[in-house]
């Protein structure tokens, strides 16, 4: 607990780090993922092929993904962009088959609605498809914040700084107590993620949170 | 980088001695292999349980709080805590494989759960109306409405230990992740490269093989053959559901009208 405080600042620094590497990879995921899941929703053909190929992403095992994507990028393999991209490539991977399913959850019968309203292509899209699919999305959102949280420790084993240095670092000095504090902290971080993207949903359904208060 | 992968790969040392190929993706899938079967054991039955007698949920609940767990952490901590207790060669085995069964009861749990639990209480109550005793009900209703999603578990759970046991190579398990630690501490690039495309490639082909097994072994009265399970998969309860309500002959060939003759 003192070593906690002692490093309290060391912490946090490395705690923001962790949070930009796993936090800007989930927008850019998202961005990519809408259209892709746009498509994938809306020509049956297409939705087969789409989803097993970014599926196919998502089995890549990270320590491989941060070592080839230097070479691949032509980067030294401590540039934190590596992570960046390996990070949304893993986003996209999980993200697709969510922003498929959420658009298709929306009731067509909403949808038929606001056609006859006079929304049409994209602002039907904007103003209707996508609010409804906020709770589908968000849920999505939180598994992949999650699972980026764990992955991007990872690449401390590579060097990149972030909390996963305490994990690594606590391991090669067998001193317990720093492993456990980059656990905790990872943990806390993941907690954090999943509070803020479930406030996010929140906020962008208005609807939701009317009907809880009749309830 | 694709001339030092070719070079790394056609040098006929690294295909021979404890430290060649063959040896170390056997060692590799071997640990995966063992991992999985006492994951699915000690999960499988326990998912199945709780979805069938929705008992016991929070034990789901705390399997997948446990995703949040950092899996590189989790291989430390349990190593240093493990390792010193065990006096022989297995100290560094055992911790990782622990781990690596840790890790891979979450996704097992949560899709053996889901899979029972998904299952319409109309299909349940027409198998007990037929004279089914619970054990029955389970084996021959239950369990094969359950086989996608609890397939889907074994995928994600297969590619979690795959990936996982790469990493705790750094804590010196063998194993295709060797390559990747090895080849970061002496800063050889092709061995690094080499080893990563292999356990990318051993990754990928796993799923595949996977993906075959799931298409044998989901009845098509529920699979309906049109469109393939993925591991992410959650919104397929709800056509199982619609497949099972619609297709009765679908639930056990075992039952028909003409099954006694």
């Amino acid at each position: 607990m003192s070593w906690a405080l002692d490093h309290l600042g060391e912490i946090l620094s490395r705690a923001g780090q962790h949070a930009w590497l796993a936090g800007i990879p989930l927008v850019l995921g998202l961005l990519i993922a809408l259209p892709l899941g746009w498509l994938a929703a809306r020509k049956a053909w297409l939705k087969g092929p789409l989803l097993s190929a970014t599926g196919l992403l998502y089995t890549i095992p990270s320590l491989a993904l941060f070592i080839l994507l230097p070479s691949i990028l032509k980067r030294g393999i401590l540039d934190p962009v590596n992570v960046i991209v390996a990070m949304t490539i893993y986003t996209v991977a999980l993200l697709t088959r969510t922003v498929a399913d959420a658009l298709s959850s929306v009731d067509p019968s909403t949808r038929a609605a606001a056609t006859a309203m006079g929304y049409g292509g994209f602002a039907r899209f904007r103003a209707v498809d996508l609010p409804l699919a906020v709770p589908v999305l968000a849920a999505g959102l939180r598994v992949a914040a999650v699972s980026n949280v764990s992955i991007v420790s990872v690449a401390s084993l590579i060097g990149v700084n972030q909390l996963g240095y305490f994990l690594t670092n606590g391991y090669a000095r067998s001193f317990a107590t720093e492993v456990w504090v980059g656990i905790i902290a990872c943990v806390a971080l993941a907690v954090v993620f999943d509070l803020a993207i479930h406030g996010i949903a929140r906020l962008l359904t208005p609807w939701a949170r009317a009907a809880e208060a009749r309830s | 980088m694709i001339d030092d992968l070719v070079t790394w790969l056609q040098d006929p040392a690294h295909w021979s001695g404890p430290d060649g190929v063959p040896a170390r993706l056997s060692e590799h899938v071997v640990y995966t292999a063992v991992t999985v079967l006492v994951a699915v054991v000690l999960a499988v039955p326990l998912g199945a349980w709780v979805g069938h007698t929705g008992r016991g949920r929070w034990l789901v609940t705390g399997a997948n709080a446990l995703r949040a767990v950092p899996s590189l952490g989790l291989l430390f901590a349990i190593s240093m805590l493990v390792g010193p207790l065990i006096q022989s060669s297995l100290a560094f085995t055992l911790p990782s494989i622990i781990v690596l069964v840790i890790l891979a009861i979450p996704p097992l749990l949560s899709g053996s759960y889901a899979g029972v639990e998904s299952v319409d209480p109309a299909a349940r109550d027409a198998a007990r109306g037929m004279g089914m005793r619970g054990p029955q009900v389970l084996a021959q209703v239950e369990l094969p409405i359950a086989m996608p999603l609890l397939l889907s578990g074994l995928r994600s759970a297969t590619l979690q230990v795959i990936a996982t046991a790469t990493i705790a190579a750094s804590i010196s398990l063998g194993g295709l992740g060797r390559y990747l630690i090895d080849g970061l501490a002496a800063r050889d690039l092709s061995q690094m490269v080499a080893g990563s495309v292999l356990v990318a490639l051993l990754a990928l082909f796993t799923d595949g093989a996977l993906a075959l097994v799931q298409r044998f072994l989901v009845s098509p009265g529920i699979s309906g053959r049109r469109t393939r399970v993925g591991p992410t998969d959650v919104a397929r309860l709800g056509s199982l559901r619609a497949g099972v309500s619609s297709t009765p002959r679908g639930t056990s060939p075992a039952v028909s009208p003409n099954g006694s003759d």
